[in-house]
């Protein structure tokens, strides 16, 4: 059952939405979900390594011997992940000091090495890009969900990514639920979301 | 055997070329990486003891060797005239060292304000001498060739209250940097020259 491309794309969007459908690569989601700018600064930047070393990968699927295919695959990752730590602290400074170790930490999310293992290492280089990508976006409308979720709750603002603006939702007179931004609530958020997403996929 | 080879000859070149990569981003993105830390972290003390310059000080910035160090100095332009320096210094504190930024005026040797940058004292009480502008302002005005001294120690300076050690600091910061300041001058005012428009 071949897909074409746009249904590689689209099926990172719904089907196989990370976080939810896939349920890898949780550690950055609970972590960096306290605001919208942050997930989706991480998500970003996961998609910009998804991508590329998604097209690496297929593009060197016959080149590189199984036995040492994960350390390949690994050394791909990182690299890509340390173009995004020094573009990131170029560019966007502030972003870079909230996400702090997460962004080194996309080297071991399983989301992307399980990308490269599960098709990029099958697939042609073009069906592979639209996978990585729709995987990406996937990913990064899942942080931005789950961070708006647990932003608007936990603070009663949700923050513009990439810019300084942030909005306050409600008056001043809004008592902040900080269960939300904190880790336990990220976990009973995330469960949350998981329960809708499978009473509506039924 | 041949496998063997193989594996080593393709990892050894991905890494090889992975290297390579980074080294090229490493070069090209360093000089704005320095700027934003910069901008973020001695940006707000800059910013704020050269209010009303005409042009940016981050950009405007120079360094000069002093023994083994390098110091950073940043100029101020005010009314076309490269006559103000910002630099660094730092002070023993209660928790480690604080980092001092200091205005100096390079005609009158006489301070146009002082900032903390980094520093590591108890938030609410040391932390005030960085968030406290009745504390920095006492600085304001006076030649760096001074020595400052908090109050207990004989000195004209309101130390900050419950956090005597932390002023202590900063006045030796302040202190220090008249010892370079002087050794320097000479190279600050030929340097500063250049900014000026």
């Amino acid at each position: 059952m071949a897909k074409t491309i746009v249904q590689e794309f689209t099926k990172g969007l719904w089907e196989e939405i990370p976080p939810f459908r896939l349920v890898l690569g949780l550690c950055p989601v609970l972590a960096v979900t306290k605001t919208v700018a942050n997930g989706v600064g991480m998500g970003v930047a996961a998609t910009f390594v998804l991508v590329c070393s998604n097209v690496l990968v297929s593009m060197l699927r016959n080149i590189i011997p199984s036995q040492v295919r994960v350390p390949c695959f690994i050394i791909i990752i990182a690299t890509f992940v340390v173009v995004v730590e020094l573009v990131m602290q170029a560019f966007t400074y502030p972003l870079f000091l909230q996400l702090g170790i997460f962004i080194p930490l996309i080297v071991v999310n399983c989301v992307i090495l399980g990308r490269a293992e599960a098709f990029a290492s099958k697939n042609p280089p073009v069906a592979s890009i639209a996978d990585g990508f729709g995987i990406g976006v996937g990913f990064t409308i899942a942080l931005g969900a789950l961070a708006g979720i647990r932003e608007a709750f936990g603070a009663g603002t949700i923050s513009v990514p990439f810019s300084d603006t942030v909005i306050q939702l409600f008056g001043p007179s809004f008592e902040p639920f900080t269960f939300m931004v904190e880790a336990p609530g990220a976990f009973v958020c995330l469960g949350l979301m998981l329960a809708v997403m499978n009473m509506v996929g039924k | 055997m041949r496998d063997i080879i193989r594996m080593i000859v393709v990892l050894a070149i991905l890494a090889a070329c992975g290297g390579a990569l980074l080294a090229g981003v490493k070069s090209s993105t360093a000089e704005q990486i320095e700027y934003q830390q910069l901008k973020f972290v001695k940006g707000p003390a800059i910013l704020e003891i050269l209010e009303g310059c005409s042009n940016d000080p981050l950009v405007d910035r120079f360094k000069i060797p002093d023994g083994e160090v390098e110091r950073g100095f940043y100029v101020g332009v005010f009314d076309g005239k490269a006559n103000t320096v910002v630099f660094e210094s730092f002070g023993k504190g209660f928790g480690g060292d604080i980092g001092v930024m200091v205005g100096v005026n390079l005609e009158t040797d006489k301070l146009l304000g002082m900032g903390v940058t980094t520093h590591a004292e108890t938030p609410g009480l040391g932390s005030r001498a960085k968030d406290d502008p009745s504390f920095r302002a006492q600085f304001k005005g006076s030649s760096i060739t001074e020595s400052f001294k908090v109050k207990s120690d004989g000195g004209q300076i309101d130390a900050v209250s419950g956090a005597t050690i932390t002023s202590q600091g900063v006045c030796q910061g302040v202190t220090d940097s008249s010892g370079f300041y002087s050794k320097l001058k000479p190279q600050i005012i030929e340097q500063a020259k250049a900014f000026a428009k």
